[in-house]
């Protein structure tokens, strides 16, 4: 399987833009930071969410929650993987109990993730309320599941791959459209 | 993120077949097991749809509760079967009993056996892991995993094993629990140094590289990290291996005293089940130094850690 470049669909200043703009989005749904918890999906949620409780802190003067999740063990494919998927630090340092929960991802897709998420997330709690923060929505939902906050509709097609970088992680910030192509 | 670096092994039957990266990987992973059995619901759904099967030939309380809990944690299904209450005592063959077990669409075998290797046969005659629970005098590797991740989750400022002593004291002979943490401590990097009446500290095993043996318990203990004291095995000891238990208790008991000879900061250790005030005072397995319920705890973790390992990543059978 080789990829190849397509296009950059999100600059750094883009992607600024459109967390600055979820910011303001989750703030105005939340009517302010009060009980309000960030839970960032490994490995890019992570950063994503840290990067919109920063701006949250900015906008209000009070810094929400924040937390990592690795869902790892809740995956709906272990028995099939090929290769065993190492298991991360799940850190919610706070009672999930009555928080406004907003979990915070790269890309949302076929909303596997989201559904393995959300399970993680109440096996800690019952919280008020789950919802969703996605820098990049590219479609074909395998469930009914769908994102609160969005930062870009990217219409796709399967045989495309979107390659989210993040400043922490791959040293870089953008969103790029890459194509898949079989080798035969 | 995957596991790229190091083929993890397919079955756990001796440690000698995994390195020292596959173990630290257990470890790494034990670490996350213990935050999910420290959290309300104890419990994830990794495991669903995957059977295990507690395969034990020889009695056992806390290994076979250790990894049904740890299944249960993951999951997994359980099935139960044990020797005395089963067709063995009939008349089945070993054989047959596994081709009726393996009918029932078992994913992974923990088996313990008075044999050694019995494992190693067992595996021949099925597609599913095996995880050896014990085996003769041979192996009991989850024993020793959770020994060594004990010291390394209690040990004050713990840096690695790298420089560590770990001395090993009483009937090393029988014991498969010693053999397991020879292996794989040295592997780790620590020295070990095994003690115990002459007769039962067979010389072969400080052949390894890294493991020393001296039969004076107080120069055993001198510097070491952690001491570990083992069982004197009465129903595996025939013979009378050395002269009298007032003997034994005289020059290889484990207590304070001998402690202070150690690292101010030494762990003691001791693998279960214990005959308190034997190879062990009973105030010293009390005391503050004792990680003994610490290793009965931590056995769960490793084991879910163990389970998680050799059964993600394996195809579905």
């Amino acid at each position: 399987m080789a990829l190849t470049f397509k296009v950059q669909v999100m600059s750094e200043k883009d992607i600024n833009r459109a967390l600055t703009r979820i910011a303001h989005e989750i703030l105005e749904r939340n009517k302010g930071p009060e009980d309000l918890a960030l839970v960032g999906v490994y490995t890019r949620g992570a950063p994503i969410a840290e990067h919109l409780a920063k701006k949250i802190e900015e906008i209000e003067g009070t810094k929400p929650l924040l937390g990592k999740l690795d869902i790892t063990l809740y995956r709906d494919d272990l028995s099939e993987v090929s290769v065993q998927p190492i298991v991360k630090r799940t850190e919610i340092p706070f009672d999930v109990q009555g928080k406004n929960i907003v979990l915070c991802d790269d890309v949302i897709y076929t909303g596997r993730t989201v559904r393995a998420a959300l399970d993680a997330v109440i096996d800690l709690g019952r919280p008020a309320c789950i919802q969703l923060a996605t820098l990049v929505d590219r479609g074909h939902r395998e469930l009914p599941i769908r994102t609160d906050f969005v930062g870009k509709n990217l219409p796709t097609s399967r045989h495309e791959v979107v390659k989210v970088k993040i400043h922490s992680v791959d040293g870089e910030e953008c969103v790029e459209l890459w194509e898949m192509h079989n080798d035969k | 993120m995957t596991n790229n670096e190091q083929p993890t092994p397919s079955h756990m039957l001796d440690l000698k077949e995994w390195s020292k990266d596959n173990a630290l990987n257990i470890f790494r992973t034990a670490d996350e097991m213990s935050q999910i059995l420290g959290r309300t619901i104890k419990k994830v759904p990794a495991l669903q749809g995957f059977t295990v099967a507690n395969l034990f030939f020889e009695n056992s309380t806390r290994t076979k509760l250790s990894f049904e809990r740890a299944a249960k944690a993951l999951s997994a299904d359980v099935m139960n079967f044990s020797a005395s209450s089963s067709s063995l005592s009939k008349g089945e063959s070993l054989k047959d009993t596994l081709r009726t077990l393996d009918a029932m669409q078992a994913d992974l075998y923990i088996v313990r056996h008075g044999v050694s290797g019995a494992p190693y046969q067992l595996q021949k005659w099925t597609n599913a892991a095996i995880v050896n629970a014990g085996d003769g005098r041979r192996a009991h590797p989850t024993q020793a995993l959770l020994d060594a991740f004990t010291f390394r989750t209690s040990f004050p400022n713990f840096d690695g094993f790298g420089g560590k002593k770990l001395v090993i004291v009483g009937d090393l002979m029988h014991s498969r629990v010693v053999r397991s943490n020879v292996e794989l401590w040295t592997k780790l990097g620590a020295q070990v140094t095994l003690c115990g009446p002459n007769s039962l500290v067979p010389p072969a095993l400080a052949a390894f590289e890294g493991v020393e043996r001296n039969l004076n318990l107080a120069e055993a203990v001198e510097g070491a990290h952690a001491v570990m004291a083992v069982r004197i095995q009465h129903e595996r000891m025939q013979k009378g291996l050395f002269p009298s238990l007032a003997e034994y208790r005289m020059r290889y008991q484990l207590n304070e005293k001998i402690m202070e000879r150690a690292h101010p900061d030494a762990l003691v250790m001791h693998p279960g089940p214990m005959n308190r005030d034997i190879e062990i005072s009973g105030s010293l397995a009390d005391s503050e130094r004792s990680v003994i319920e610490k290793q009965v705890a931590n056995g769960i973790p490793i084991r879910m850690a163990v389970l998680y390992t050799l059964l993600v990543g394996r195809k579905k059978s």
